[in-house]
């Protein structure tokens, strides 16, 4: 297995290359992964061969486009074992996907004195969706806390879910403390007090075996260019009976019925949620990154990033003065590693690595609420993804030793 | 080792301003005040300034940032000190030119002190915000907000 992850660095063109004249190490995959050729060539060939726009036309490249775009939708709904197709909707991204089920399932059950619960750790995306919605229909919005090592703290779960509670929404993987959430207990917190579960599975689906059924989630929401796939195209996946009764989202070409002067009828799900020209090169595209992935494995891309983690946690933990968030056991850790080097600001550390050809993120990591919780102003993040391997570990240790050395931390 | 490439950008003049920054501190009587965010990255920055008619007689700031952020604030403090507002300002115009890169005279850069060092920034162009965020804060302070 190992050996069919060192291979697959040839598929991935971009990471061929010097930055700063040094070979490109690219640690910066939690804020989008690198494209493997598959990938672009299948878009490539979408639109060499068969563009045109969906569902509209009944000419042989229309049709062809649209067979095309629904079968990348079956192969969502087989990768994260969703029940029916039509309980995918393709949209732009996690953000967009978590706006969709805010102002719409949100915007329809939602009333004053509700309460919604999230936690701390929350991407901005799971949150302020769910703050405006609260602002505006003078609901409570509720956050779980942390435990010490930066897990979630299911006992203030336990606390804060309520028989007032109408929407849970939780990261299934964070972007920032390298936590895994279990969505399957807060789901059953929340049902058991008829509340709806939300998962936020942007950094989770990459990464992990993903299983909407047995999460037992009713909305779970995702981007296609952290997995490998083109950048614009996401997932939203709902239970059918939820997605049935729901609002639009947004009003256009495509997803009606019948149009009248001064009333409409919405079309079935999913293209109900799916107004407008779709990307279709994109679905396309994401297509073929879950058959990548499901070639691999998502047991295997899991256990070997475990590995990886394993391998670099406990040299960045040795490293004199720098300090790693969230837990530090490797088993409870993912590839995200939010990290300081003393005082030193994390920008300066980004800009430092940089010059070493090592990509890394630094900054707040759209999530202000969990910095301030933290006490932080911003922590430099390394993320790593299946093509990466132990010499980018070393890489990294190397260049933040370096810095250590340059800045004299 | 290529992080030879970083002593372009952290000078020891630039070091030395971040680890000791000058006027770092709030006043006791301002006249004018701001705080000003970059909100990529989280930065902060409270600016305060005594205006004696329209010189600037005390300046003072706070808050988080990187080295560059610190150092740059540092710099400006000293290099608008006792300066009025026009020359303040005429300051932060030529700052901003320099760290985009347009074309400066050496007397335009001498009025800037030990500012003018930070043109080095140039070279790291995600790093450009991070030197003008002060310089932002005084041009709003002194209530000049045009965009350029
Ligand atoms: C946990 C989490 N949720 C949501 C998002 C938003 O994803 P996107 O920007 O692709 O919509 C991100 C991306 O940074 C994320 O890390």
């Amino acid at each position: 297995m190992d050996k069919q992850l060192q291979q697959i660095r040839k598929d991935f063109p971009i990471l061929n290359q010097k930055v700063n004249d040094e070979p490109l190490v690219y640690l910066d995959n939690a804020a989008t992964s690198q494209k493997p050729n598959q990938v672009i060539d299948e878009v490539v060939r979408y639109y060499k061969n068969d563009n045109a726009n969906t569902r509209r036309g009944v000419h042989t490249l229309g049709e062809r486009a649209t067979e095309e775009f629904e079968t990348a939708r079956q192969k969502v709904q087989q990768f994260i074992n969703a029940k029916e197709s039509r309980e995918i909707i393709f949209t732009k991204g996690a953000t967009d996907s978590l706006n969709l089920v805010a102002s719409t399932y949100g915007e329809d059950n939602i009333a004053a004195g509700d309460e919604i619960v999230i936690s701390i750790m929350e991407h901005h995306s799971n949150l302020i969706p769910w703050q405006q919605l609260a602002n505006r229909k003078k609901a409570i919005l509720k956050y779980i806390g942390l435990t010490a090592d930066g897990q979630l703290d299911m006992e203030d779960a336990k606390k804060k879910i309520t028989d007032k509670t109408k929407i849970v929404s939780i990261t299934h993987a964070s972007n920032v403390l390298g936590v895994t959430n279990d969505i399957k207990q807060l789901a059953q917190i929340a049902h058991a007090h008829k509340a709806i579960m939300v998962a936020d599975g942007a950094q989770a689906v990459p990464h992990m075996p993903v299983d909407v059924q047995d999460l037992n989630v009713d909305f779970y929401a995702f981007s296609g260019h952290k997995m490998l796939a083109p950048m614009g195209i996401g997932v939203l996946y709902g239970k059918a009976d939820l997605l049935k009764v729901m609002s639009p989202y947004q009003y256009g070409g495509e997803m009606i019925d019948f149009v009248e002067k001064y009333q409409s009828t919405w079309t079935d799900i999913p293209w109900k949620f799916e107004a407008g020209t779709q990307n279709v090169s994109g679905a396309v595209g994401l297509g073929k990154a879950i058959d990548y992935l499901s070639s691999i494995g998502m047991e295997n891309v899991e256990n070997y990033e475990k590995d990886l983690v394993a391998y670099v946690l406990p040299k960045l933990l040795e490293i004199d003065g720098l300090t790693v968030y969230g837990p530090h056991d490797a088993d409870h850790h993912s590839g995200v590693i939010s990290f300081n080097l003393q005082n030193l600001h994390p920008h300066d550390v980004a800009t430092a690595l940089d010059m070493d050809g090592v990509a890394i993120r630094a900054g707040h990591h759209c999530a202000q609420p969990l910095m301030k919780y933290l006490n932080l102003v911003a922590t430099a993040r390394a993320s790593f993804y299946i093509y990466n391997n132990k010499q980018d570990a070393d890489e990294l240790i190397q260049a933040i030793c370096d810095t250590k050395e340059f800045f004299k931390v | 080792m290529s992080l030879n490439g970083l002593n372009s950008l952290y000078r020891e003049v630039i070091l030395d301003h971040s680890e000791h920054p000058h006027h770092k501190q709030s006043l006791s009587s301002a006249t004018n005040k701001i705080t000003l965010k970059n909100p990529t990255c989280g930065d902060v920055i409270n600016l305060e300034i005594k205006l004696d008619g329209d010189k600037i007689t005390d300046i003072g700031f706070t808050g988080e940032g990187c080295t560059i952020s610190q150092s740059s604030a540092s710099m400006m403090t000293d290099a608008v000190l006792n300066k009025t507002t026009a020359e303040s300002l005429e300051m932060a115009h030529i700052f901003s030119d320099m760290v985009m890169g347009k074309e400066h005279s050496q007397a335009d850069l001498d009025k800037l002190g030990d500012a003018a060092i930070l043109s080095s920034i140039m070279q790291f162009p995600a790093r450009i915000k991070c030197a003008t965020l002060c310089w932002w804060a005084l041009r709003k302070s002194l209530g000049d907000e045009d965009d350029d």
